[in-house]
């Protein structure tokens, strides 16, 4: 009997199909990249010529129909800025305790499903949360102050969940060989564990700024203004914000040039994009530096 | 009580280690049944015998690694240099005196001079030039010294397997142990390395003394004063190596087990 090489017919249909499959994919794949890149390139092509040096630093005039938008890049930075000096630490903390202290019992699960939770509350319930709790129960008005922390408690999940990530990626026999050396849990976690869990941490943190960035709903009835002709002078004032103010010129006033929703878009896309590199940035930096 | 004086020849208060019926479980599931030993000054003790017979938890009691594991539960006593571990209120110092060197080396993410200086670091040594010091003497007992001495400042995780193993060992010595237990260091070692490492462990027998849990039943006849044989979670025989490689073996287990009948 001689070998044959040449493929049946069975192996030929079965090429066929795999052939098919492979393209099918393939079609679905770009599909889903198609509106981003519509999006990015609408964006771009009519927001890029109003995105000028005058455009970032001056205010909004005659009723928000010419002029810049200072006061809201300036008020979405210190938003952002407050939002993540309140939920940094907590989350930290609160990674930290549940992948490094806490054992595997009723409670820790009770804690994961609540973070879980939290994560997926929709941003207008976290709004009005931040109505009741910070703007009326706590007097903080609407205010810079009651709208970070609105978002800060929305955002708290990314950082949890990221840094607990970032801590257990950290080899357990790292902590089991400093542990028989005399060292106590906390001296682990600060000599080994957080050193080589920092980069990681940063990265969820930078993925919290573009997330906080963007959000309007939480930020509209806590603090942020639909025009304001001064800048905040501390956190318990109101501020404009890039988000809210994209929403305003685009629905709420009449006259304002056709470009100018399209710069405040594309400015609020690459404040988003620009954080998502610096994050692909550290996670490159941090393989490279990777000691283990 | 049983007078033990009669099986290791040393009197009670000097013992090093004296277990007695120490049980072990993970949950519901048993690893350790009422083992009873006893470890003499300046011995290698090894113990011996096939995976999930209770070895690494046997270690893993002794430095009260128990209480960073909330499904370990552990019953019975272990006196390390005549006093109860369960006693010891700061088991921080109990561990410090107690070196471990586990069977894949772990080279912590820093460099090799911070790996062995840690453990000083972590007491309080502050001075550089004693760190110094303590860094170079664990180096030369580890053997380690003459091929590391000008890259002190690279990565410990960098080195091959068989010097990482010796760093490990250096930063296990970096704590002054009364105690080194080694869980089958040779595992990830070429044959070359692990023979220095037995004579190095041989050198360190004149200063601390080794328990030596290994898989490698020559190893333990080249290296143990005394081994003991652990099968299921049972201590089943505990006596002079020699004796026990030479047929006098009282359970036939044991003799199975050192001929390569089984495991």
């Amino acid at each position: 009997m001689t070998a044959t090489f040449a493929a049946s017919d069975l192996n030929l249909r079965n090429r066929r199909i795999q052939q098919r499959v492979r393209i099918l994919l393939m079609v679905m794949t770009v599909l889903l990249v198609l509106p981003v890149a519509i999006i990015l390139i609408l964006l771009t092509v009519r927001g890029a010529p109003v995105l000028t040096w005058e455009f970032l630093t001056e205010f909004p005039k005659q009723g928000m129909t010419a002029g810049g938008i200072y006061p809201a890049l300036l008020g979405t930075i210190f938003l952002v800025a407050v939002a993540l000096l309140a939920s940094v630490p907590l989350g930290v903390a609160a990674a930290i305790y549940l992948s490094e202290y806490a054992g595997d019992n009723w409670l820790t699960r009770g804690i994961n499903l609540a973070i879980i939770n939290l994560a997926g509350v929709p941003s207008i319930v976290h709004a009005l949360f931040g109505v009741g709790a910070f703007v009326i129960f706590f007097g903080f008005g609407t205010s810079i102050l009651a709208a970070s922390l609105t978002l800060a408690i929305m955002t708290l999940p990314v950082v949890i969940v990221a840094t607990r990530e970032a801590l257990q990626a950290v080899p357990l026999a790292f902590r089991e060989a400093c542990w028989s050396l005399g060292a106590t849990r906390w001296q682990t976690i600060r000599k080994i564990v957080l050193p080589n869990a920092v980069t990681g941490i940063l990265t969820g943190i930078i993925l919290e700024v573009s997330r906080t960035a963007g959000e309007t709903a939480p930020i509209m009835f806590t603090g942020a203004a639909f025009f304001l002709p001064f800048l905040p002078e501390s956190v318990f004032d109101q501020t404009m914000a890039l988000s809210l103010h994209l929403f305003v010129i685009s629905t709420q006033v009449p006259g304002v040039p056709e470009n100018f929703p399209y710069g405040v878009a594309l400015l609020l896309i690459l404040i988003v994009l620009l954080m998502n590199a610096l994050s692909i940035g550290f996670r490159v930096y941090l393989r490279g530096r990777k000691k283990w | 009580m049983v007078d033990v004086s009669s099986v290791t020849g040393v009197k009670r208060e000097e013992l090093v280690l004296d277990v007695e019926n120490l049980s072990v479980r993970y949950g519901s599931k048993r690893a350790l049944n009422s083992v009873t030993l006893q470890v003499k000054p300046h011995e290698i003790f090894g113990i011996i015998g096939p995976a999930n017979g209770g070895k690494t938890t046997f270690l893993k009691t002794i430095n009260r690694m128990d209480e960073f594991n909330s499904s370990m539960h552990v019953d019975g006593t272990v006196r390390f240099l005549g006093k109860d571990t369960r006693a010891w209120r700061n088991t921080y110092a109990l561990r410090k005196r107690v070196g471990v060197v586990f069977p894949l080396p772990v080279g912590l993410p820093l460099s090799i001079y911070d790996n062995v200086a840690l453990a000083p670091r972590l007491s309080g040594v502050r001075d550089k030039a004693e760190l110094d010091l303590i860094v170079e003497r664990c180096l030369r007992r580890a053997a380690l010294w003459d091929e590391v001495k000008d890259r002190l400042n690279s990565l410990g995780s960098l080195l091959s397997g068989g010097q990482q193993q010796r760093l490990t060992i250096a930063r296990a010595l970096s704590q002054d142990p009364h105690l080194l237990m080694l869980d089958e260091f040779s595992i990830a070692v070429d044959p070359v390395t692990t023979m220095r490492i037995e004579d190095v462990l041989k050198e360190l027998r004149s200063t601390v003394t080794i328990i030596m849990v290994t898989n490698l039943v020559q190893q333990a006849r080249r290296l143990a004063d005394r081994s003991a044989f652990f099968l299921n979670g049972d201590c089943i025989e505990i006596g002079d190596t020699e004796a026990l490689f030479e047929g006098g073996a009282k359970d036939t287990r044991t003799t199975d087990y050192i001929e390569g009948r089984f495991g």
